[in-house]
């Protein structure tokens, strides 16, 4: 049986949820199918995202970056899905940054939710062209072939075409456009791939170590470059003398990147870059290099001091972002008052790939190879950056070994392309581990302020929730003080628990580094303040931390930000396909209570933890189980985590992002910290900036919700509930409650 | 001229003698399985085998790798048939998988020295080697599959 959908064009924007963007690129079917493809053309090329040759090949290309998610296989699975496609059969081509392909930034957890619906309708506008074709060839009606498994088949006599047969057909034959073809859209009962777990494409490579990713590339005639910097933010070169550094054997040019003014956005820092035949002979020449900086107007800047302005200033009312009821008067005619402040530092993203970048600037040419999260970005600001026209800009997307939210900033692909046209050569920059802690996009550090009003049988009356960070965009503009609606909506404006009294408030904070995203964001602080907060309001009021919970969370219900006079970005998605429903709160909830062994017995000095959050439109609820020694070390057996992202595409590749999102968080909780004296960062590489380790691993069990609903975000949704569901365990373990991230052991030791 | 002898093959190497092995494999080989991460022996995704041990290429010098048997990810096995890789493969174990050769030549390098190993030398064994990505339970499994299979 087979769904017929009418999806006029329109339906297809709206399908996407609205994402303007996405229009700009966007092509199915025949609009893009030119005449100018001749009688003899030997490949259909149906759309910008596939391309069928005579032999049956399918190619599709994969537009979103590849950082270990999976997408790389998960949007082409979509796709060779609804084509009938036979996977053994397709092969993924990396896109470069180009419109064309509509938003290739590949952040904010929105691949599978923004192309979901476009890989199917490029999939299914092809399948129905070839079948289209096959019926031209045969003389039978259209609607009575059918493509099965990379072959065409007319239904009626079984005759059957391969789909390389009929791409000649398909290539030269007048198709209606993609606004008046009737899309017939798989039903789920015959859905090939999608739900299945499948090897992601690149598995044979990896393990064999022949994978490319962006520091594996080599261009002839390349040159290596390592760049020293200024050791603060908005520092600049005052003199050089690259004397010594010429002396090194291998070393060739020494030439300067000049400065950007703060805020430098997209841009370089600038500094003085060492270019020689290897990278060992750049960076030993780097050592060489004798540099007087001018160290600018960041110089005094210190994140103890600033930690407690953030909270001098959390302490203050701050402007109101979300306000139902009285708070106030909830506050005061509470039984009892609770309060209580939390804080998270600065992190550096450490992909284990540093930032790197290849470029080769020929004239008023650029081509460049980066792993690069946001390629449009990349090729937008090389172009600016070196004057050149935007099409004289190329931008080839090598696999990421890892990023974060790291490379979705182009300030070192920029430094490439500078570098190569000043000497005349391919030049690729390498970030040592050093460059790549002490000159982080750093996520924003925070502190935050929550108070509650109880009632006598423990129900809260009230809520005030104040936080205090560096803004995102104060990297990009000057003078940004407070958070935007988009940075507020991640755990503060968006709280799901059923309190009449709410006031959520924003306080200003100066900018004194790079401030950028890092997976899961600002959900990350304000996770930590709020499931925290709520597991301390149960212990006051006596309650089981999962009981209270659902009695916090309430009846099942949509968040009315309307109502609630929020500006509620929704992470860019149609609060109509993706409410805020505090039902799937529950649901999460409880599947991970039914499979967690909460409220079973534990020796003394062990505890479990629990926290749900939603982030990214999905829903995840985490179960921790702490064990924490006399000397106040932190170990976790197990950890449950029980999601709700809507329909999974790669289950497999689900699962592993939630195993990984559980030790990122436990980075997060137990070990990472930046801190910055006189300006400059005081951790530099994996000896001072700690990141979890295969010691810390717990046992971890991913559970997933069944469900066909709109597919939310699964890269970054794992992490935040993380952090409160350990530090929620080590209260239960200890009694000692942990508001300040990373845990200091040394607050744990039993007395 | 420095030799080396690197994947079964004898290579002259004209390099500096303090040039550290990783960079000598990378830029001066063209051997690009073997990847960079902390320049400091603290993460290793650099791992490679000299004489049957894992070692940093990041911080072994050219002149410490003369006269030893060094063998990369590229020359574990000639067609990704090692059973370490082959219970990777299985396991799905790679993300990024920018450490994995790292963490594959760690793997490789405890099970011909220890073939069954508990879990405490499994962690031991692994613990110098990171991955941001966070598969360390794929990879522990995946080790201990190819325990069993052996078994």
């Amino acid at each position: 049986m087979t769904v017929v959908v009418n999806m006029s064009r329109r339906d297809v924007v709206k399908g996407v949820v609205g994402m303007t963007a996405l229009v700009l690129g966007f092509h199915v079917g025949s609009r893009n199918l030119p005449s100018a493809i001749a009688a003899t053309a030997t490949t259909f090329e149906a759309n910008v995202y596939l391309a069928i040759d005579e032999t049956g090949l399918v190619t599709i290309v994969a537009h979103r970056s590849e950082m270990g998610t999976g997408i790389r296989t998960g949007l082409p699975m979509v796709l060779a899905d609804e084509l009938e496609a036979d996977w053994s059969r397709v092969k993924i081509i990396q896109a470069q940054g180009d419109p064309k392909f509509g938003d290739q930034n590949t952040d904010g957890s929105r691949s599978m939710r923004q192309f979901y619906e476009p890989m199917r309708v490029a999939g299914a506008s092809a399948r129905q062209m070839l079948e289209a074709a096959a019926a031209h060839m045969w003389g039978v009606d259209a609607n009575d072939c059918r493509a099965r498994n990379h072959m065409i088949v007319h239904v009626p006599t079984g005759r059957q075409l391969p789909f390389g047969a009929v791409v000649k057909a398909a290539a030269t034959l007048q198709v209606p456009p993609a606004d008046h073809l009737e899309l017939r859209l798989k039903p789920a009962s015959e859905r090939r791939y999608i739900g299945k777990s499948i090897p992601i494409v690149d598995l044979n490579d990896i393990v064999r170590g022949k994978a490319k990713y962006g520091i594996d590339v080599v261009l002839p005639g390349m040159k290596y470059a390592s760049v020293e910097r200024c050791s603060v933010y908005g520092g600049r070169v005052l003199t050089f003398d690259a004397t010594d550094a010429l002396k090194v054997p291998g070393v060739e040019h020494v030439v300067a990147i000049p400065p950007t003014p703060i805020p430098s956005g997209f841009y370089p820092l600038g500094g003085i870059a060492v270019i020689a035949a290897n990278t060992w002979a750049a960076q030993q020449g780097r050592q060489k290099l004798k540099i007087t900086w001018d160290f600018g107007p960041n110089a005094k800047h210190d994140s103890s001091a600033y930690r407690a302005q953030l909270e001098a200033t959390a302490r203050q009312p701050g402007h109101i972002v979300r306000n139902q009821g009285n708070v106030d008067e909830a506050l005061v005619s509470a039984a009892r008052r609770i309060s209580a402040d939390y804080f998270v530092p600065y992190y550096a993203h450490a992909p284990m790939e540093p930032p790197n970048a290849a470029a080769n600037v020929v004239g008023d040419k650029c081509e460049i190879w980066a792993p690069t999260q946001f390629p449009q970005a990349a090729r937008t600001t090389v172009a600016e950056a070196l004057g050149l026209r935007y099409e004289d800009v190329t931008v080839n997307v090598t696999l990421l070994g890892g990023a974060f939210g790291r490379k979705s900033k182009p300030d070192y692909v920029v430094e490439a392309a500078l570098l190569s046209r000043q000497v005349g050569a391919p030049v690729m920059v390498t970030w040592t581990r050093e460059d790549e802690i002490q000159h982080g996009y750093y996520h924003a550090i925070c502190a935050q302020h929550l108070e509650a009003g109880l009632a006598p049988d423990g129900r809260a009356s009230g809520w005030l929730h104040r936080t205090v960070f560096p803004a995102i965009e104060s990297t990009f503009q000057p003078n940004v003080a407070y958070g935007s609606a988009g940075e507020l909506q991640q755990g503060v404006t968006d709280m799901p628990y059923a309190i009449g009294n709410v006031r959520c408030e924003n306080g200003p904070a100066a900018n004194h580094v790079r401030i950028g995203w890092y997976r899961s964001v600002y959900n990350i602080p304000h996770a930590f303040a709020v499931c925290s907060f709520a597991d301390e309001l149960a212990h006051a009021s006596g309650k089981d931390p999962v009981e209270y919970l659902r009695q916090l969370l309430g009846d099942s219900r949509k968040l009315d930000f309307a109502a609630m006079g929020v500006d509620y970005p929704n992470y860019g998605a149609s609060l109509d396909v993706y409410p805020v429903d505090t039902g799937r709160l529950c649901g999460v909830l409880d599947l991970v209570v039914r499979n967690s062994e909460w409220g079973g017995p534990l020796p003394p000095g062990q505890g479990r933890g629990v926290a749900v959050h939603r982030s990214f439109l999905t829903y995840v609820a985490a179960i921790v189980h702490v064990a924490v020694a006399q000397d106040g070390q932190v170990t976790i057996p197990r950890v449950d985590v029980a999601l709700d992202c809507g329909l999974v595409v790669n289950p497999d590749r689900v699962r592993a992002q939630f195993e990984g999102a559980v030790i990122m968080g436990i980075s997060n909780t137990l070990y990472s910290n930046i801190s910055i004296k006189e300006g400059r960062v005081e951790q530099g590489n994996f000896d001072d900036y700690l990141v979890a380790r295969t010691d810390i691993t717990p046992e971890t069990y991913v559970h997933m919700v069944e469900s066909d609903a709109a597919p939310g975000g699964v890269g970054e949704p794992g992490v935040p509930p993380i952090a409160p569901a350990i530090c929620n365990a080590i209260f239960a373990a200890t009694g000692k409650r942990v508001r300040a991230l990373p845990i200091d052991p040394a607050q744990l030791k039993s007395a | 001229m420095p030799q080396i002898r690197i994947n079964g093959l004898q290579r002259d190497v004209a390099a500096d003698p303090q040039m550290p092995l990783l960079w000598v494999i990378r830029d001066v080989l063209g051997m690009p399985g073997t990847k960079f991460g902390c320049g400091i022996g603290a993460c290793g995704v650099c791992t490679v085998h000299m004489d049957g041990n894992a070692v940093r290429s990041c911080i072994t010098t050219l002149a410490d790798a003369v006269g030893h048997e060094i063998v990369t990810i590229e020359g574990l096995s000639t067609d990704g048939a090692h059973p370490v890789q082959r219970a990777w493969e299985a396991g799905n174990v790679p993300q990024c998988g920018y450490c994995q050769p790292g963490q594959i030549m760690q793997a490789a390098a405890l099970l011909a020295q220890t073939p069954k190993p508990t879990e405490q030398q499994i962690i031991d064994a692994m613990s110098g080697n990171i991955c941001r990505c966070g598969t360390y339970l794929r990879i522990r499994a995946a080790i201990k599959s190819v325990v069993e299979t052996k078994e």
